[in-house]
């Protein structure tokens, strides 16, 4: 492209990535932040030191979380609804986005489910309702509790459905002509061909699993059931943001508290989100786009 | 295609819907069945059928008390600020990633702004409450440039604008993908003869780049109208504090107060009631005006 490199321009270029740099920086903060509180000395962390640097180093923090059974636990618990809950929920929606692909000529209900999926994605009965059914089925204190609790994702139900729609159908044609039935047609063709959009919904689902504090909050009675998310809102933010303190009664609590402990807690809350990111970031933008834009 | 082996396939694409379709009848259709305690005075011993009915008068409490006056207009606030400034601002960053001629950096910005949105209010939370603590970096910022310390998230008047500001970071990156992919859709042949017409870059974003990508701004908007009423229940559940209340409690911590903490079920389910109807008419309408005016199909 030809661009004239005025001095004006250089100067944007300049202000632009510099920019553009700062909000990143932003943005991997928080991780850096939680990082470097977690390995800094305890009095530093506490009185306040640590801001963009560690300050001391010390492995305490993650020497105490190894022993901290609550803590174990409710990472497990958190590992276990992720898991079965993004295993259970990907099988759902690849097993109905694929017949709610087709025409209402080739899958006669198409059109009523479609409808009803519509409906139950704008209106909810509400919090109280959906709790009261909840305990009626009695999924408080279960692991399938915190799996079902959030409800058919429809949304990206829609997302997975258009882009099987965008899958040429001689694909489909030429394997039903060589003897496959529809099981075999979605598993061993549709799925591999759908590989962007199974990996951003497979990112999208864990991390609203790993990542849901509320729900185990209140589908649990005591905190030795809680998920990872839910033990930190209630150990870590819920003393943080205790209100209707003093500033003296305040700066008396954070001196009690643990600032390095609570970090590493968060910390590791963060890893295996981290873990999965990169392999994944290269397909959702694919993956969003295909199936959100109608095929 | 004989008949039969046509009857056996709709069967089996039955079957194929049949985990959802359970899914959405316990989990998203039996809990609307609850609804009636918005109409009668719920007492769990007499159970949901039996509870006295009392017709609309949940409604007529509802809206004679101060506290609820209170939280839908902090919930319309909240919410419509976000709906805004989550189209405004990432489109300005992706029109500025746009402008960014290396493709590493680019890419790197990417990754990085994309982050957040993964991350969980819970974490968020922890890390912005120290932040923005007594002794946190922003009062460190401030001292030096002499001002109070303040603790900001218990502070009532800052309280909203830091909920939208952290909102509208948390998501930007996030939102301005939708955007990316619409300005890649543009011709670069475009720029190209603007550029030897004399165009500068500023000219060629407001003619060139920006009503190429004009749809896509309307049908975000659009869409946006359906949060109406969605301030962000684990964002403020997890920041605030009695002392915000005034101006930071919205529509759902409340109800999840009243409901499930003060066991006031019928006032709380009359209160997602009227939240439920209200988004259910927003994202109806947000349906129709993107069919109508940028030929959004959801199916």
């Amino acid at each position: 492209m030809v661009r004239k490199k005025t001095l004006g321009s250089k100067m944007f270029t300049i202000f632009l990535y510099a920019l553009l740099g700062l909000l990143a920086l932003t943005c991997l903060y928080p991780i850096w932040y939680a990082f470097c509180l977690s390995i800094s000395d305890k009095t530093a962390a506490n009185s306040g030191l640590v801001t963009i640097m560690p300050v001391g180093f010390s492995t305490i923090a993650y020497r105490e979380i190894m022993g901290d059974a609550k803590f174990f636990h409710s990472f497990w618990v958190s590992i276990q609804r992720t898991v079965l809950g993004t295993v259970f929920t990907m099988l759902v929606m690849i097993m109905m986005g694929y017949p709610l692909a087709k025409s209402k000529k080739e899958f006669k209900l198409r059109n009523i489910i479609m409808w009803l999926l519509m409906f139950c994605m704008v209106f909810n009965a509400g919090a109280i309702p959906w709790y009261m059914t909840m305990v009626s089925y009695r999924l408080i204190d279960k692991i399938w509790g915190l799996i079902l609790c959030g409800s058919l994702p429809v949304f990206n139900l829609i997302i997975v459905m258009n882009f099987f729609r965008g899958i040429p159908s001689d694909l489909e044609e030429a394997a039903r002509v060589d003897g496959a039935g529809p099981w075999r047609i979605l598993f061993q063709i549709v799925v591999p061909c759908s590989v962007p959009v199974i990996a951003t919904m497979v990112l999208f689902t864990s991390v609203g699993y790993w990542n849901e504090f509320f729900q185990g909050l209140v589908l649990s009675t005591s905190d030795k059931h809680y998920p990872l998310q839910t033990y930190i809102q209630q150990m870590v933010v819920n003393t943080q943001s205790a209100a209707n303190m003093s500033p003296d009664e305040l700066k008396l609590m954070s001196q009690l508290s643990n600032k390095s402990l609570d970090a590493a807690k968060v910390f590791i809350a963060m890893v295996p989100m981290l873990v999965i990111y990169p392999f994944i970031q290269k397909y959702f933008v694919t993956g969003m786009m295909v199936g959100a834009v109608k095929g | 295609m004989k008949p039969k082996r046509h009857l056996k396939l709709q069967t089996h694409y039955f079957i194929m819907t049949l985990p959802g379709l359970l899914w959405l009848f316990f989990f998203s259709i039996v809990p609307l069945r609850g609804i009636v305690m918005a109409f009668e005075n719920y007492n769990p011993g007499l159970g949901l059928w039996k509870s006295p009915f009392v017709g609309l008068e949940n409604f007529k409490y509802l809206f004679s008390l101060g506290d609820a006056k209170r939280v839908i207009i902090n919930t319309i606030i909240i919410a419509g600020s976000k709906i805004i400034l989550n189209i405004l601002v990432p489109l300005t960053f992706a029109l500025l990633l746009n402008e960014v001629r290396n493709l590493k950096y680019k890419k790197l910005v990417q990754t990085a702004v994309y982050l957040p949105h993964f991350l969980s209010w819970v974490i968020l939370a922890s890390v912005l409450l120290n932040v923005f603590s007594l002794d946190g970096i922003v009062n460190q910022i401030m001292h030096l440039m002499g001002k109070e310390s303040v603790i900001w998230f218990s502070e009532s008047k800052y309280f909203r604008q830091l909920v939208i500001g952290t909102d509208v970071w948390k998501e930007f990156g996030f939102n301005a993908v939708i955007y990316l992919a619409a300005l890649t859709g543009i011709d670069p042949t475009l720029y190209e003869a603007a550029a030897i017409d004399g165009c500068s870059r500023w000219k060629q974003i407001l003619h060139i780049t920006l009503p190429g990508i004009a749809g896509t701004i309307i049908l975000m908007a659009v869409l946006g109208l359906g949060n109406a009423l969605n301030a962000g229940f684990d964002q403020v559940f997890n920041l605030y504090n009695p002392m915000v209340y005034s101006t930071g409690d919205i529509l759902d911590t409340w109800v999840y107060r009243i409901g499930l903490v003060n066991l006031q079920f019928s006032l709380a389910t009359t209160a997602g009631l009227f939240k439920s109807v209200i988004s259910f008419f927003m994202i109806v309408i947000s349906y129709w005006a993107a069919y109508k005016f940028a030929d959004y199909k959801i199916f």
